[in-house]
């Protein structure tokens, strides 16, 4: 029984790793010493706004805004800082869509899928970005350039289909106009 | 702190400041008469076309010339997004359309030097016959009204002073120096304001019942989760209009006794939150937020919270555990948030578009509002028109338009020469209206009748080549995604419903699925615990009910009427065919067979329908059937 129980826990730790750490094939340690400007960011900001009520996401939101994702140690780092569980802050992070828990690419593309660009062939603009730059939704590439999500709508139907590249607005996109937009990133 | 009297001085100042444009309100003129000014528009659409650039071209090529008395403002969105970047030039109200930066200098040169038109960029929908008309009589134009968005295009979204010259602020002084918290309610009850959002719960009730529930502590909460796919109204009015949901959160403040608003805006809308930003920073310094409000000792202040990507957390108390700092799981309505919301206390949670309706209805009066729409639905509603419109954008219209005069007369109907086949309201809570229904009056009795909601205003044109099994299938997969797991009627039902309808689309669903597909729909509606569930088989139940033939072609018949699905569509090379072999060279199952220069085959066994052959075909020989 026990014995069950220890690799039950075993189990559980290793896949909220590997969650947080978007497959084992990519190594995700911080350097501290190379991050310590940005810690120290945080750290400051964490101690004007921990008298707010309902301060995780606030945190959560300067992680994402400063490291691009939440690192793992990061996390811990709140946990510790606000008195929070871990597991708590995993179950908040993995709710959100806009956190992440793997680092993106440089640029992000973001394909809208609302309605109305679905209705004007966002489909076929997300498989054409796909097959530019060989990889699928979710994804960075190797060099860690792009990497594509599938959003939610963007509010910019008056000019379906769109994408966002880094909070810009591309509208009116067709496969052509997608090369090359792609182009000017890279 | 700032008086009435220096509110009054600002309005009076500005007013004289902001010259030719105020004749886009048919304002008369306090200022010189000579001025004019080229308004461009800085919405959504078109903000992201550069409108920044097109400015200082503007400013450059004017220095240039030496032009006198012409200013160049950015305003909110003008709603016609399809044609955007938008130009307006004042006092003649002439409107240019897809103007490009370097379009500008020829602007300048034959329009403002010379006095004549640019007849290039005219907006074509701009002219009758050999006139040239202004662009308030422009059909897209013509029919609309506007309240929630009377400031969107005209003033500087920027410039608190510019939305006070348009009488901002002045319906919060009034509330402020001469109405009890009782009469204010009332005003906001007898005008008959319906939530914006979707479910149209009558607004005064909502605060009168926080105003009589007694407790320490009271909110207010703006909705800005503006989350519908297809919806972008309140994002408009954010972008445009910062202060007049400012000013409606304040005024709400006031009648139930609360000191403190959150306004929970959707991160996707990164241009909103700056001006969110500006906007309360701006209000707080001139004190109209922030303690004793014009001197009456009234304290309100603003605080902007950010969601993080979850649909769901539109829904009221979802939201409100996302301010908390939880994932957003909607609660057990056991109590109305207006009593125990926000960390328990009395909350009021409005939405944007129903904010903003508040200050012009304590300035004009609840009477003036009920003159406006309908007995079930008084003032106006904005709309997004998206999909296969022509004139996709924005637009706003008594409540009781038909929906034929949005669509047809307003949105200039379907493009490309296409058939209407379906218009989407609501979102993925919505439904799939019929051309039947086309002459249904727009309001919320109206609609729910007819199997669909008002919803926050997305209004999503399909034509023809539209699948609606496709569509429910995409709308539910949206739900599946978006669900947050919490009750099981719409975590389990909604993904059951989802594999059904792709089976369906595959080709390989049976008669029973629809039965199932029916039972579940009515089983998920009953027994989800909050709106989401409650309201995610509208779409399947309602094209189930009126494109009952078209599920019934995809489950008996394997076809698709429109040609969306593959699974079910064959492709077939016609004898437009040249014989170049392309497509059978690109093909990667080699499926396609035939001689140079005769007519190609194509191995319906074979072919995977990747559609890499009606890709690579010069001549347009190979389509779907």
């Amino acid at each position: 029984m026990l014995f069950i129980r220890i690799i039950r826990t075993a189990e559980y730790k290793l896949s909220f790793l590997i969650t947080w750490q978007g497959g084992l094939s990519m190594e995700l340690k911080i350097n501290w010493e190379a991050n310590r400007e940005k810690i120290d960011k945080l750290n400051e900001f964490i101690e004007n706004n921990r008298h707010k009520d309902g301060v995780l996401m606030l945190v959560l939101q300067e992680v994402q805004e400063l490291f691009g994702y939440i690192p793992y140690e990061i996390a811990k780092l709140i946990s510790k800082e606000l008195k929070i569980p871990l597991a708590e802050i995993f179950g908040v992070a993995t709710f959100y869509s806009q956190f992440s828990l793997h680092p993106k690419g440089e640029n992000v593309i973001g394909v809208c899928l609302g309605t109305a660009c679905y209705v004007k062939g966002g489909q076929e603009i997300l498989k054409k970005i796909e097959e530019l730059l060989g990889i699928t939704v979710g994804q960075t590439t190797p060099d860690g350039r792009f990497s594509i999500d599938a959003t939610r709508c963007l509010g910019s139907c008056g000019l379906a289909p769109v994408m966002m590249i880094n909070g810009q607005i591309h509208g009116r996109l067709t496969a052509d106009r997608v090369e090359e937009i792609i182009e000017q990133y890279r | 702190m700032i008086t009435i009297q220096e509110l009054d001085a600002i309005k009076e100042r500005t007013l004289k400041a902001m010259g030719a444009k105020l004749y886009k309100l048919n304002r008369e003129l306090i200022g010189e008469k000579s001025y004019r000014h080229v308004l461009i528009c800085g919405g959504p659409g078109c903000h992201s076309s550069k409108v920044e650039d097109i400015k200082e071209r503007f400013i450059r090529a004017i220095d240039r010339k030496g032009l006198k008395n012409v200013e160049v403002s950015i305003a909110g969105c003008f709603g016609l997004c399809e044609s955007g970047p938008n130009i307006e030039i004042y006092p003649e109200g002439v409107f240019y359309s897809k103007v490009k930066p370097e379009d500008i200098d020829e602007i300048v040169e034959k329009h403002l030097c010379k006095n004549e038109i640019v007849e290039r960029l005219l907006f074509e929908g701009a002219r009758k016959g050999e006139q040239v008309i202004p662009v308030h009589q422009v059909d897209f134009y013509k029919k609309q009204k506007k309240i929630a968005l009377r400031n969107c295009g005209i003033i500087d979204y920027n410039n608190i002073d510019e939305y006070i010259a348009l009488d901002g602020y002045q319906a919060l002084a009034k509330v402020l120096t001469e109405m009890e918290q009782g009469e204010v309610i009332e005003v906001i009850k007898r005008s008959n304001l319906r939530g914006r959002g979707g479910a149209g719960f009558p607004t005064g009730r909502k605060w009168e019942t926080a105003y009589k529930y007694h407790a320490d502590k009271k909110y207010v909460i703006c909705n800005a989760d503006e989350g519908d796919p297809g919806a972008f109204m309140d994002r408009s009015i954010l972008e445009g209009d910062p202060h007049s949901v400012l000013e409606g959160m304040a005024i709400c403040g006031y009648a139930i006794g609360s000191d403190q608003g959150f306004i929970y805006v959707r991160a996707e809308y990164p241009v909103a939150v700056e001006r969110l930003r500006t906007a309360i920073k701006q209000a707080r310094d001139k004190g109209l937020l922030g303690k004793n409000i014009f001197g009456t000792g009234f304290n309100f202040d603003i605080e902007l919270r950010l969601g993080a990507g979850a649909f769901v957390c539109g829904e009221g108390t979802a939201l409100m555990e996302s301010i908390e700092g939880r994932r957003g799981m909607p609660r057990p309505k056991v109590e109305r948030t207006a009593h125990k919301g926000l960390w328990g206390k009395p909350t009021i949670i409005n939405n944007v578009e129903t904010l903003a309706n508040v200050p012009p209805i304590i300035i004009n009066g609840a009477d003036w509002f009920r003159s406006i729409g309908t007995e079930d639905s008084s003032g106006t509603k904005v709309f997004a028109l998206g999909g296969k419109v022509k004139n996709t954008g924005l637009v706003e219209v008594p409540m009781g338009t038909t929906l034929r005069e949005i669509i047809f007369d307003i949105g200039g109907g379907i493009a490309g020469g296409r058939k209407f086949k379906a218009v989407q309201t609501g979102g993925p809570s919505g439904g799939c209206i019929p051309e039947e229904f086309l002459d249904t009056p727009v309001d919320f009795a109206s609609l729910a009748k007819i199997g669909s909601i008002m919803g926050s205003g997305g209004m999503i044109v399909l034509d023809e080549n539209d699948c609606m099994v496709d569509i429910a299938r995409f709308f539910l997969d949206f739900t599946v995604d978006e669900s947050c797991g919490k009750c099981i009627p719409c975590r389990e039902g909604t993904k059951r419903m989802l594999e059904i309808l792709e089976r369906i689309t595959r080709g390989e669903g049976t008669e029973e699925d629809l039965e199932r597909l029916e039972s579940l729909a009515e089983n998920i509606t009953i027994s989800s615990l909050c709106g989401l569930g409650q309201t995610a088989s509208n779409p399947v139940k309602s094209t189930l009910k009126y494109f009952r033939e078209e599920y019934k072609a995809h489950v008996y018949e394997k076809r698709c009427p429109a040609g969306v699905c593959r699974e079910l569509l064959e492709f077939y090379i016609t004898d437009k065919c040249i014989g170049c072999t392309r497509c059978a060279r690109n093909c990667p199952v080699s499926a396609i067979r035939g001689n140079v220069k005769e007519r190609h085959t194509i191995d319906a066994e074979k072919c995977i329908k990747c559609g890499t052959c009606m890709e690579v075909c010069p001549v347009g020989a190979v389509i779907k059937r």
